[in-house]
């Protein structure tokens, strides 16, 4: 039933915690260059979802699927050598330290008895803010503090750094918690960026506008389970809103309540 | 490797060369403000002395003790700036110079002994990590423990009593403590050696790094990686090294081993790193700044000797440099953070 053109496919996978149901026989697909947006209320279950994608967790039953193969036994590493790199909400930066060593943070370019190669890891910290974190101000260079950039350009840091060590799949954990409007639109612009690379993400925001303008597909989640999936072509924001709504009070989109 | 791009041209190499050169002027003064405040500083107070007792600081002799006293503390200061800028602090590396010493002495034989005090030294200050990252005691408080431990046993040990250390009167001795052509102590060569290892370790490979980031963001260093345990440990490993060494050093240079040893080695050694710069918030530091600070901090007391003063004001002004230091990095820290 599978297409060929799905990077990560989740099925049936279900997780308790202490007899605690968090997720339900839960379904999801994610397609090589798609940006999935995921929605739900606290406690919906997207974090365990998020962590049984990047191997934190173990699912108790179900199966995960990476590019048609199999997986058994995900680890946090090897989620990660795979090609799944999560942006965390607290962005993993070093606020004291350049932006280099940022970008190369736990994987520094070394040349033999693990001497840095520093002129390595400058050229490409400068080829990454010319081409995806479009860098304007002449301020910043790749010895700036990290520290000092707003916090738009330290998501698009944490971002950058993701895409730079080839992944295919970036998941956004709420990544435009705590940000001013503009800082948004320039972490929107970022996950275009994704896009464009080629590559899939997905995309966790309480935001529904925010999902709504940036995702190709927005998922659901309530109470463990997959509540509705739309093409974002198929939906206006506010007929998502609507949905949202109904599923808050039914658990179900096409709930019977009316 | 490369997930973006391959090779190229950025921004910043597009930017005229006069441009660009300002531009790291303007960071690299923000980026090394303390260190420049430090070196004035060391300049302005050598002034002072030249000025006040102008016999003894345009002489050779000062130097000449300066390089054999400065060096003791030094070289524990040098390891203890990576310890600080991992955001720790050890407090203990006075009695692990009584216990490098004393296995020293206590082999009675000069290579043999050197290579063993080494070993307890750095056992030692392995120890002290694994106390602090592997049961997550506070630095502070577990490194004041060993501080009083090692001291202890090394009086139990000894009984209270030194040796002297006629056994090691060649080749180990003339390599610790001789004097090259006659004037320059072995020590100096010995801090400012083991001082470019430590400068290259910090910043040109993969530990240094990391060091700092491990200062900076533990967490994120984890998240992203960074096995931060092994380098917390191992940098509490390099100050007990250093300190067996400085140990061994001191024992040699007075010729008679004191089980006491080191006892008056802490306020001068900690008094240099923040001198130096580095922050005692952890993720910033210099291994230079520490060598400026080091020779600063040991000037002090010959300084005020020689001018005139009474040397009862030595802990005066220790107290005075080290809480001008520590505003210093505040402001300039402020100044950084905007």
């Amino acid at each position: 039933m599978a297409t060929t053109t799905n990077l990560l496919e989740l099925e049936s996978i279900s997780k308790s915690f202490d007899g605690v149901r968090a997720l339900d026989h839960v379904n999801l697909t994610v397609g090589s260059n798609e940006i999935v947006g995921l929605l739900g209320d606290n406690g919906a279950g997207k974090s365990t979802l998020i962590k049984i994608i990047t191997g934190f967790h173990a699912p108790d039953h179900g199966a995960i699927t990476w590019k048609g193969r199999r997986l058994e036994h995900v680890t946090v590493q090897h989620a990660r050598e795979l090609g799944i790199e999560t942006v965390y909400q607290e962005r993993a930066l070093a606020d004291q330290q350049s932006l280099w060593r940022n970008i190369f943070m736990g994987r520094e370019r070394t040349r033999r008895l693990g001497l840095l190669d520093l002129p390595a890891m400058y050229a490409e910290t400068r080829k990454l803010m010319h081409e995806f974190l479009r860098f304007t101000s002449q301020a910043i260079t790749p010895e700036s503090f990290v520290g000092s950039m707003s916090g738009g350009e330290r998501q698009g840091v944490a971002i950058a750094r993701a895409l730079y060590f080839e992944a295919e799949l970036v998941i956004l954990d709420e990544p435009t918690m705590g940000l001013s409007v503009t800082e948004t639109r320039k972490t929107l612009d970022f996950v275009r960026e994704i896009k464009a690379a080629g590559k899939a993400c997905i995309f966790i925001d309480h935001n529904i506008f925010n999902v709504h303008e940036v995702a190709d597909r927005v998922v659901l989640i309530d109470r463990g389970r997959i509540a509705g999936e739309f093409a974002r072509a198929e939906i206006t924001v506010h007929e998502l809103i609507e949905a949202m709504r109904r599923v808050a009070e039914t658990g179900a989109i096409e709930g019977s309540a009316a | 490797m490369t997930g973006v791009g391959q090779e190229g041209t950025g921004v910043a190499e597009a930017l005229p060369a006069q441009a660009r050169r300002s531009l790291r002027e303007l960071i690299s003064v923000r980026r090394y403000g303390l260190q420049a405040g430090t070196v004035a500083m060391a300049l302005a107070l050598w002034i002072l002395f030249v000025v006040g007792a102008s016999g003894t600081w345009l002489h050779f002799d000062i130097y000449t003790a300066l390089m054999s006293t400065v060096p003791l503390t030094g070289i524990i200061a040098l390891s203890l700036t990576l310890v600080v800028i991992a955001r720790e602090i050890d407090l203990s590396f006075g009695s692990v110079m009584a216990v490098g010493a004393w296995v020293f002495i206590a082999t009675g034989e000069p290579v043999l002994g050197l290579l063993a005090g080494l070993g307890a030294g750095l056992g030692v200050g392995l120890l002290n990590g694994i106390i602090v990252v592997r049961f997550g005691i506070p630095s502070l408080v577990a490194t004041i423990g060993t501080w009083f431990f090692w001291a202890g046993i090394v009086l139990y040990g000894t009984g209270g009593n030194g040796a002297g250390t006629e056994f090691a009167s060649g080749f180990v001795r003339n390599l610790l403590t001789g004097r090259i052509g006659g004037y320059v102590p072995a020590e100096f060569p010995w801090m400012i050696g083991i001082g470019i290892v430590l400068w290259v370790l910090l910043n040109r490979h993969r530990f240094g790094a990391h060091v700092y980031l491990v200062g900076d963001n533990e967490q994120s260093a984890r998240m992203m990686g960074v096995r931060t345990a092994r380098v917390r440990i191992a940098v509490f490993a390099l100050v007990g090294l250093s300190a067996a060494l400085a140990g061994i050093m001191s024992t040699l240079e007075s010729n008679y081993f004191w089980p006491t040893v080191g006892s008056g080695a802490m306020l001068p050694t900690v008094a240099a790193v923040f001198l130096g710069g580095t922050s005692i918030f952890g993720g910033r530091g210099t291994i230079l700044g520490t060598v400026v600070g080091a020779f600063v901090i040991g000037a002090i007391e010959p300084g005020i000797v020689s001018v005139g003063w009474t040397g009862l004001l030595t802990q005066v002004i220790y107290g005075a440099v080290i809480v001008v230091a520590l505003v210093m990095q505040a402001l300039v820290m402020r100044r950084v953070q905007h």
